[in-house]
């Protein structure tokens, strides 16, 4: 057994620094991807909304492991070299983009409808409609359920390791493999996700509270 | 009634309007024009269309059949007939749907500024007008959820005004109100005929009718069954289903 001291905290930070890095990413991108799908999953326009609703299914209903070799190997296979960070960055920003389309989607559809004809009444266009009534309302809303599932991307980055992406839980592996303590440094790791999602959860289940008291 | 007697051009006109939910025909050739400075009390029963027909007024619902000009602008279905008479129709509506999100002043400088293109500061001072015109100005910095129901409709009202609209429709703007609510909405919209608006006014609010209503038109499964002038329609209704409508209803009041 070996010692677990500065230099194995340093490596494991280090892997914590890329967990945070592929969940901001993976939140950011997903985020961007996502509106439009739940704008397309609302829209008129019933080719896009089936086109978006496969999408959406695809991405729900494969395992996120799944996905990361899919997007890994297949940009490969295209002939595309792209390092690793770039390949899970992708698979993460479109598992992401999935999982808060849909989310968006509900809440999008959650805003009254008296909010929509009110806008159209008054002569506003589908873009400030959405960006000034609608969208606002909607994230509202949406808030707990988006927050619950970016702590569940923050702990799914862990998958990135299957395809050698050195993040927090593969870095404590291999913190573990050489000083032989797997409890310690995986207890450690643990605590690490647990600070950085606990508070987040929190935060989701206290605004959650505080709309269910706002709509009485 | 008062500045408008001299303005009688047409506003408003449908004809032989349709529409069907389904298999449900909810109008039934609808006949119906407004003139300049009209106020129109539309009433019946649940169920009569009538809130159909005015929302099909501003395209907030479409028509099978028939012609709807509003304006001189007939409303054929394209973005551009569409925006072109929502720009002059304001609507107020049962449950305000005032936006929760914005404050007051907000709520009424968004169309303004978005639709007409007026500048910010413009938009406020517009919005501070018909905030006083509605005795509400003192909460413009509020939200919608910190104001009574009956301060809310007038809000509505005054963020529909800011758009100077050529005729407002209501869709029973006081049947979700507490009873002592309803008069200061009605003095709002009393106040709006008088300065000359024209107005189409779903409601089942008989005094209101009477007081302010250049016709009283009655509706029942979807037909217009009898149109008159208040004095006529209240004292005199010739039609069975009329007669009874107005038993019922008077009989609450």
């Amino acid at each position: 057994m070996g010692p677990i001291g500065e230099n194995e905290f340093f490596f494991l930070m280090q892997g914590l620094k890329w967990t945070v890095l592929l969940a901001v990413v993976g939140f950011i991108g997903g985020g961007i991807f996502g509106i439009l799908i739940a704008l397309l999953r609302t829209s008129k326009m019933k080719v896009a909304r089936r086109i978006t609703a496969g999408y959406i299914g695809v991405f729900q209903g494969t395992p996120l492991l799944m996905q990361l070799f899919v997007v890994y190997y297949g940009v490969a296979l295209l002939g595309i070299e792209v390092n690793a960070w770039i390949a899970v960055a992708i698979a993460f920003t479109l598992h992401a983009s999935a999982f808060l389309g849909e989310i968006w989607r509900g809440s999008i559809e959650a805003v009254p409808k008296g909010q929509t004809e009110a806008a159209n009444a008054l002569g506003l266009h589908y873009v400030s409609r959405m960006k000034d009534v609608i969208l606002p309302q909607a994230l509202k809303i949406s808030m707990p359920a988006t927050i619950g599932f970016l702590v569940q991307l923050i702990k799914g980055t862990s998958l990135a390791a299957i395809v050698g992406f050195i993040e927090l839980t593969r870095a404590g592996q291999i913190i573990s493999n050489q000083t032989y303590r797997p409890l310690l440094v995986f207890g450690i790791v643990g605590a690490i996700y647990f600070i950085i999602c606990w508070p987040l959860s929190h935060a989701g289940s206290g605004l959650e509270k505080r709309m269910a008291k706002a709509a009485r | 009634m008062l500045n408008s007697a001299n303005d009688r051009s047409t506003l408003i006109s449908l004809e032989d309007v349709q529409k069907w939910y389904g298999a449900f025909h909810a109008l039934k050739s609808i006949s119906l024009s407004v003139r300049k400075g009209e106020k129109i009390v539309l009433c019946g029963p649940s169920g009569s269309g009538k809130s159909t027909l005015i929302r099909c007024i501003n395209a907030l619902e479409t028509i099978e059949e028939g012609k709807i000009v509003v304006e001189g602008q007939v409303l054929d279905g394209s973005t551009r007939s569409i925006d072109a008479i929502r720009r002059e129709v304001g609507m107020v509506f049962q449950s305000f749907n005032l936006f929760p999100h914005m404050t007051v002043l907000q709520n009424c400088t968004l169309a303004p500024m978005r639709v007409r293109g007026t500048s910010h500061t413009d938009a406020e001072r517009l919005a501070r007008k018909y905030l006083e015109r509605v005795r509400i100005l003192d909460q413009a910095e509020k939200y919608p959820a910190q104001l009574s129901g009956g301060q809310q409709q007038r809000v509505a009202i005054a963020r529909a005004l800011c758009m100077e609209p050529k005729v407002m429709l209501f869709d029973e703007p006081t049947s979700a109100l507490d009873p002592e609510m309803v008069k200061e909405v009605l003095d709002t919209m009393i106040g709006l005929a008088r300065d000359g608006m024209t107005m189409i006014c779903v409601t089942h609010e008989m005094g209101f009718a009477r007081q302010v209503a250049d016709r009283v038109i009655f509706m029942a499964s979807g037909e217009i069954v009898e149109e008159a002038e208040p004095e006529v329609f209240f004292k005199a209704p010739r039609h069975e289903r009329t007669k009874t409508f107005l038993g019922e209803i008077l009989a609450h009041h």
